[in-house]
């Protein structure tokens, strides 16, 4: 197996392997829009960064997070309604980074390679940006687990239980920027909620606890990113796509299998 | 009785243009049941809010005694219903013991829904679990935001007894909030009537005489008030026996306000929640 091979398929597992249970708080708290805005704003970040000549996964990195905490606290003053918000910087992002892409005119960018994925980009030094990241994201996520699930349920009653409400969500949203931004060289700006939600999703009807929810995600998930890869290198399709069709076809499996349990126990 | 849990003084809470609350004044002291009424939009949730220190008010203060320790349950709880969660789960959130959990829920009657999911129990179940959330803290204070909202009329009669029995077993105030002055009356010690400002304060009896209530709830209101009147004149312990109130007087059975005929209808309880035993201690008292 050649080296891209390890270094795609081990990207693409870590990417799962958080993907899971972040995914989880994704669909529990309906933030699918919200991970969609922060996907949009890392081509933003592309563009600045081949503009400002600074790493482009730094770049990328920075962008999410800045506009992560934009919306935290556009939100907290509504003045609009939160979807109308998010469309607004999720199509504002992602037109401006395409207009700023276009007008850097000596540099030479495969676009397409940042809207689905290449899985051939992934370089060693990549592969290590994304195990740190995602460390740090599996320790935090650990160590307030049960915190983060508490404001999912009732933020007011986790506030009145002393929990710090507003830093928790800022983590949260800060997290999911995290992760947006380093997959975005596997999965692709366009596709990256697709693997939030879907292995969370499939997962939902054979599962009675969170923890349940989150184990399986990961395991629906890798298993996606490992289909995908392979259907990928047979048919020479675009990595992001495979990888996505792997995880809907998971989830429609599971669906059925669902489906049969049910009528099995009827 | 003496010493303040928590203390308000002249809250008001200004939202743009609105004024929802005007110069509130409120105390709670340990052992007591205050219950906040009022119409739609008279500012309950908003000074309950401001007394759990959710929002900050536009004036006055809040004097909270030091390191009070309150168990809050929210006047709704909506779990998504793709978060898979047990009844069990959800009150490790507030407390790590399994223990404890099975105490609490122990004490609300709703031992058997450990292992259920959230989502698929009651509206009087979940109420009942909610409180068992807030027992876990160990509350000095209890602030209960509607309790008995989507609960049926027995039940709802159920549910003001059994937070009557855990002030008395935990020794904690409780501060409540409710649309109708007659179903606590029996388990309320102060009342406050609230329109935006306060109306008029006091003991139920006192208040459910008093003009300005009578104004913001109308005649017809006060006239069903009475039929319950004598229904909850007098206080049940723990065991569901009738208690003489404080003056040592008995229960007051007098019908003569009511006019008309006295609905029993509402103590005849239902088993629907599983309270068997306390349901068979009051259906053993008979009231005519």
């Amino acid at each position: 197996m050649p080296d891209f091979l390890w270094l795609g398929l081990s990207a693409g597992l870590i990417i799962a392997a958080i993907a899971g249970p972040l995914g989880s708080f994704v669909v529990w708290q309906r933030l699918a829009y919200f991970g969609d805005t922060l996907a949009h704003s890392a081509l933003l970040g592309v563009a600045l960064s081949l503009w400002l000549s600074i790493n482009i996964q730094l770049g990328i990195i920075i962008c999410c997070l800045g506009l992560a905490v934009l919306l935290v606290v556009l939100q907290r003053k509504p003045q609009l309604a939160s979807d109308s918000l998010l469309g607004i910087l999720s199509h504002g992002s992602l037109a401006l980074g395409l207009v700023t892409i276009a007008l850097i005119d000596d540099v030479r960018l495969d676009l397409n390679a940042y809207l689905f994925g290449d899985l051939l980009a992934v370089s060693q030094q990549d592969l290590y940006w994304i195990g740190g990241v995602a460390l740090a994201l599996a320790l935090t996520l650990w160590r307030n687990w049960n915190s983060l699930l508490a404001i999912t349920v009732h933020p007011e009653l986790a506030q009145v239980e002393g929990l710090p409400v507003e830093r928790l969500r800022l983590t949260l949203m800060l997290m999911i920027a995290l992760l947006v931004a380093i997959a975005m060289k596997i999965i692709g700006v366009l596709l990256i909620t697709a693997l939030l939600i879907i292995p969370a999703a499939a997962s939902r009807k054979f599962v009675t606890s969170p923890e349940q929810m989150a184990a399986t995600a990961i395991a629906i998930g890798c298993g996606s990113v490992a289909g995908g890869l392979g259907l990928s290198l047979s048919l020479d399709t675009p990595a992001g796509p495979s990888i996505v069709v792997f995880a809907i076809g998971l989830f429609l499996v599971a669906g059925l299998a669902n489906t049969a349990l049910s009528s099995v126990k009827k | 009785m003496s010493e303040y849990l928590l203390q308000a003084k002249q809250i008001s809470m200004v939202y743009g243009q609105q004024t929802v609350l005007q110069a509130v004044d409120l105390t709670i002291r340990a052992g007591e049941i205050v219950t906040l009424i009022g119409p739609n939009g008279a500012g309950k949730t908003t000074l309950v809010k401001a007394v759990l220190g959710l929002i900050e008010p536009s004036l006055g203060q809040i004097i909270r005694q030091p390191g009070l320790r309150i168990g809050y349950m929210p006047q709704r709880l909506h779990v998504d219903p793709s978060l898979p969660i047990t009844v069990g789960r959800f009150l490790r959130l507030a407390h790590p013991s399994k223990a404890a959990i099975k105490e609490a829920l122990a004490e609300v009657g709703t031992s058997h829904l450990l292992n259920n999911p959230l989502q698929s129990i009651s509206g009087g179940e979940l109420q009942r679990v909610l409180l068992a959330r807030a027992l876990l803290r160990d509350p000095q204070l209890l602030v209960l935001d509607e309790p008995v909202q989507g609960v049926d009329i027995a039940g709802q009669t159920e549910l003001y007894q059994l937070i009557e029995t855990l002030r008395e077993r935990h020794q904690c105030g409780v501060l409540m909030v409710s649309h109708d002055l007659h179903l606590v009356m029996a388990q309320t010690d102060t009342v406050i009537c609230l329109n935006q400002h306060v109306c008029c304060h006091g003991h139920p009896e006192h208040v459910s005489t008093d003009p300005a209530y009578l104004a913001l709830f109308g005649e017809k209101y006060s006239q069903a008030l009475a039929v319950y009147h004598h229904d909850h004149d007098h206080e049940h312990d723990i065991h569901g026996d009738v208690i003489p109130d404080e003056s040592g007087n008995s229960p007051n059975h007098d019908h003569s306000q009511c006019g008309h005929n006295h609905h029993h209808g509402s103590h005849q309880h239902s088993n629907k929640h599983n309270e068997q035993k306390q349901d068979e201690q009051k259906g053993g008292q008979g009231h005519a």
